[in-house]
């Protein structure tokens, strides 16, 4: 059932670049990686794409199809009529490198800065007792493939480099909040998570959570109770007054 | 003279896999300099492809295992070839490590009571496989890059350089190793992003590259696994042992043909899925062979109750090791009971409600809901064998994991000998975490005990960036090769000829191939310039998959046995004159040669943990005459 596909990818380096159209054999059960590949093999030797696993599991192959953050190799061709234009292009937060591949160094800078995890000092290894339904929380996070897409998409950033510097985004917020509820966690990461991660710069519209190819609920289970908790401490009154009288040492309450 | 970015370390690690960060941990901690080098971002190695669980005795869900428990079964699955060291380490040393992950900040599924749960898998005769759903790999890299970004911390702390002592050098390939006389003094490589090169002056250096895989069609291994380890190691003047052995997967997708190779997780076995043939049949139980008959159910009931209680029944055929299950699903096929892509149905469906199936395997099922349109809750699923893990590679001590060139160590995948013929689900994550360390150990041992740090000469480094822009000016003068066409001809010819059941006559014409493609390849021809040009990263990685198909393709003909994951239809027994023996490859620069050369017997103590019944089925006569069975 093969037939020919009208592709349109953006080729190009940090200095220029346009978008080359190209018509390529397509088979059954491909998805668009597949097609990639093909271009690669056949008309565009050069033409760079990330990628690695091809079964969604490594975050390598973030790109744009049509306008939506999407990774090639989950995106089957069977999505798209036959007759349809395919326009692939890079992520468009991120400084392009060359062709599809960008520059995401801004992610793992943004890594770095997420105090690291904190467990009791007197607790040994093979002690730790976690309950599953505790732990549970925190494994929804892990479950992120560091994409990045939703870093992509989030409007905070996506055309405001300015915001960069203040905010983290979504990937990393959400990172904050997935040590704050690992059980055995001992740091208080309300404070950090507003002043030096940007979680007010957030205005949940849910973006991030609609690209997350790992289907994370971002927003409602991460970014939401992470807000509520930072209201918790800074705007409850009689926490404020507990402050201001006692001045409470900032260990998680 | 070469313009080349210098850098200077104490120890490079290549390869930021489970086995490279965890050395890389290890060497930092020591208070060493350390550069990890890898082919892709940071986080993406192929350990994330992982799936099941990391294989450590911690007694979590039966308190009757231990680590002697592990080491025989390990033994077992590698059909007694095993470096019996490295099992007996790896045994005793992997519930630490798994301890160690939670202290960095793993989480792991739980038992009732709070600890790490434990899973069911092939070989291990209790549930012994830590996970956490069928996504361990993934929580594994991540806990140890996240490890790397704590021990960043405190070295920003103290410096005001988060990478003063442990920097990760991201989407960097090295093409060579560099020595002084017989040591190793550092290596050499390219930046993929700008194609420049890039120059480590190190007196050690850590091999954790992974595998081999695109060396054959049909894999469940990423583009990374090009064999450069394996190939940096012959190289630089170290051996191999083991290459004829590699894991075909039992259990692949196999439709659509684009993601033919994915992996299948063992844990839908180990979670009471079962093997189907096209009449229904649950095949494996005509599949169990002699040396098994005592640990597995020959029949349904037995197997089906082994799941609730494992203590008075014998497990279900569908867990046998790996290389048994591959072999029955190729025999299926053949006689023509396979699934209409030739296959073989793997049904979990009707064996648990969908409810819990996502539950429990929640990778599998998004994995084939978005690839093959297929729930996996409401039907089965169709399933074959794939180009898995190669249990051969760099032969190394087991207990610093050094090669036999000073200041070159191996760990993972690429280093050889711990699983034998064929290794169990779950000891490879901690494979690489216990030689992981092991090797960063064994590195820093050596940096500190070195008087003065080998030099690099100048000539080797441009002898090297020679060698690496070869393809943008062919030299061979016949026509020129497209780098993409060989590697699609390699991987046919190694699929076909040299996979899952091979034979004396079909080896010689893959090899009489690979002399051919090798002939072929001074001819090779890339377009463009040196920033991140895929054609030619192929270009450079197609070398080292050359080499090492020919360690595989010739060792796999002087085997003249069938054992773990070597099968060869023209000798389909396993022979205990050949159990003893290691084929050994080096090269002299151009070609591969391969001798053989005797294990080590195993220590007294650790022969006897074995009843002289299951030795008998595997040792000669001779070998037996020490255990006190037979003096009794």
């Amino acid at each position: 059932m093969g037939y020919k596909a009208q592709f349109r990818v953006w080729r190009g380096d940090d200095e220029s670049g346009e978008l080359r159209d190209y018509v390529i054999e397509v088979n059954e059960g491909e998805v668009v990686l597949d097609i990639i590949h093909r271009l690669q093999a056949t008309q565009a030797p050069d033409l760079a794409v990330r990628w690695n696993c091809k079964a969604g599991k490594c975050g390598s192959c973030s790109a744009e199809i049509n306008g939506k953050p999407r990774l090639l190799c989950m995106t089957r061709m069977s999505t798209f009529d036959e007759d349809e234009l395919i326009t692939v292009t890079p992520m468009r937060t991120f400084p392009v490198i060359r062709d599809l591949v960008t520059d995401v160094s801004y992610n793992y800078t943004k890594a770095r800065e997420v105090q690291s995890f904190t467990p009791p000092p007197d607790l040994k290894p093979g002690e730790y007792r976690m309950q599953q339904v505790d732990v549970e929380r925190s494994q929804e996070f892990r479950k992120c493939i560091e994409c990045f897409l939703c870093q992509n998409t989030c409007h905070v950033i996506r055309d405001h480099e300015e915001n960069k510097e203040a905010f983290s985004g979504p990937r990393f917020l959400m990172r904050v909040a997935e040590l704050e509820m690992h059980p055995l966690d001992t740091a208080d990461r309300r404070d950090t998570a507003q002043d030096e991660h940007g979680l007010g710069y957030c205005n949940i519209t849910k973006c991030c959570t609609d690209v997350c190819p790992e289907h994370i609920k971002i927003t409602d289970n991460a970014l939401i109770p992470m807000k509520e908790r930072v209201a918790g401490r800074r705007y409850d009154p009689v926490v404020w007054l507990g402050n201001k009288l006692f001045r409470r040492s900032s260990k998680k309450s | 003279m070469t313009q080349v970015e210098r850098h200077t370390y104490d120890v490079v690690v290549i390869g930021a896999g489970g086995a490279g960060l965890r050395a890389a941990i290890e060497a930092r901690q020591r208070g060493l300099r350390t550069a990890v080098v890898c082919k892709s971002l940071f986080g993406k190695a192929h350990t994330v492809m992982a799936e099941g669980g990391v294989a450590a005795s911690m007694g979590n869900a039966n308190s009757n295992d231990n680590w002697q428990v592990h080491f025989r079964d390990t033994m077992r699955g590698g059909k007694f070839l095993n470096n019996w060291r490295m099992a007996e380490l790896h045994a005793k040393e992997a519930p630490d490590r798994v301890w160690e992950l939670e202290t960095y900040g793993a989480l792991f599924d739980r038992t009732k009571d709070g600890r790490i749960s434990q899973r069911n898998f092939g070989g291990h005769e209790y549930p012994r496989l830590a996970h956490v759903g069928d996504r361990t790999g993934l929580e594994l890299i991540r806990t140890l890059q996240q490890k790397i970004v704590s021990l960043q911390q405190e070295d920003h702390k103290e410096t005001g350089d988060y990478e003063a002592k442990i920097k990760v050098f991201a989407e960097c390939t090295i093409t060579e190793l560099l020595k002084d006389g017989d040591k190793i003094a550092g290596a050499f490589g390219y930046w993929r992003e700008s194609g420049r090169f890039i120059l480590f002056e190190a007196p050690a250096v850590v091999l954790a590259t992974g595998g081999i895989g695109k060396s054959f069609k049909v894999t469940s291994n990423s583009w990374e696994y090009t064999g450069d380890g394996h190939a940096l190691a012959l190289k630089a003047g170290a051996t191999l042992i083991n290459m004829e052995f590699i894991q075909f997967h039992p259990t692949g997708m196999v439709w659509p043909p684009s993601v033919k190779g994915i992996l299948v997780t063992e844990g839908v076995r180990g979670d009471g899925g079962v093997l189907r043939n096209s009449d229904g049949k649950r095949f494996m139980f005509d599949y169990i062979p002699e040396v098994f008959k005592d640990k597995y159910a020959d029949n349904e009931e037995e197997a089906d109750r082994w799941y609730t209680d494992p203590d008075n029944n014998r497990r279900t055929p569908d867990l046998l090791p790996r290389d048994e299950v591959a072999r029955a699903i190729n025999s299926e096929v053949k006689a023509g009971r396979g699934s209409p892509h030739g296959g073989v149905f793997l049904d979990i469906s009707s064996r648990m409600p969908a409810e819990e199936i996502r539950r429990r395997l929640p990778s599998m099922h998004h994995q084939f809901k978005e690839l093959a349109d297929v729930d996996i809750t409401a039907e089965p699923m169709e399933v074959g064998p794939t180009c898995h893990y190669v249990m051969g590679g760099v032969e190394v001590d087991p207990d610093t994991a050094a090669a036999k060139v000073p200041g070159l160590f191996a760990a993972g995948e690429v280093a050889g000998g711990m699983h034998g013929s064929n290794r169990l689900g779950g000891n490879s994550l901690s494979d690489l975490l216990v030689f992981g360390r092991r090797a960063g150990t064994g590195a820093a041992d050596y940096v500190d005990g070195l008087t003065d740090r080998p030099e690099i000469a100048q000539s080797d480094v441009d002898k090297a960036a020679a060698g690496a822009v070869l393809p943008f000016d062919p030299r061979g003068g016949g026509v020129e090769e497209n780098p993409y066409t060989l590697h699609s001809e390699l991987q046919q010819s190694m699929n076909d000829l040299v996979g899952i059941i091979r034979k004396a006559g079909e080896i010689r014409q893959a090899l009489q191939k690979i002399d051919e493609i090798k002939a072929r390849i001074p001819n090779i021809a890339v377009e463009g310039h040196r920033q991140f040009n895929p054609g030619w990263h192929l270009a450079i990685d197609l070398y080292n998959m050359i080499l090492v198909s020919e360690c595989v393709a010739k060792a796999a003909l002087l085997r003249e046995e069938s054992r773990g994951g070597h099968t060869r239809d023209d000798h389909p027994a396993m022979n205990a004159n050949w159990r003893n023996k290691l084929l050994v490859c080096s090269t002299d620069g151009t070609d591969v040669s391969v001798v053989e050369q005797p294990q080590l017997p195993m220590r007294q103590e650790l022969f006897e943990l074995f009843e002289i019944g299951e030795l008998e089925k595997y040792y000669t006569g001779e070998e037996l005459a020490a255990h006190p069975g037979r003096k009794a």
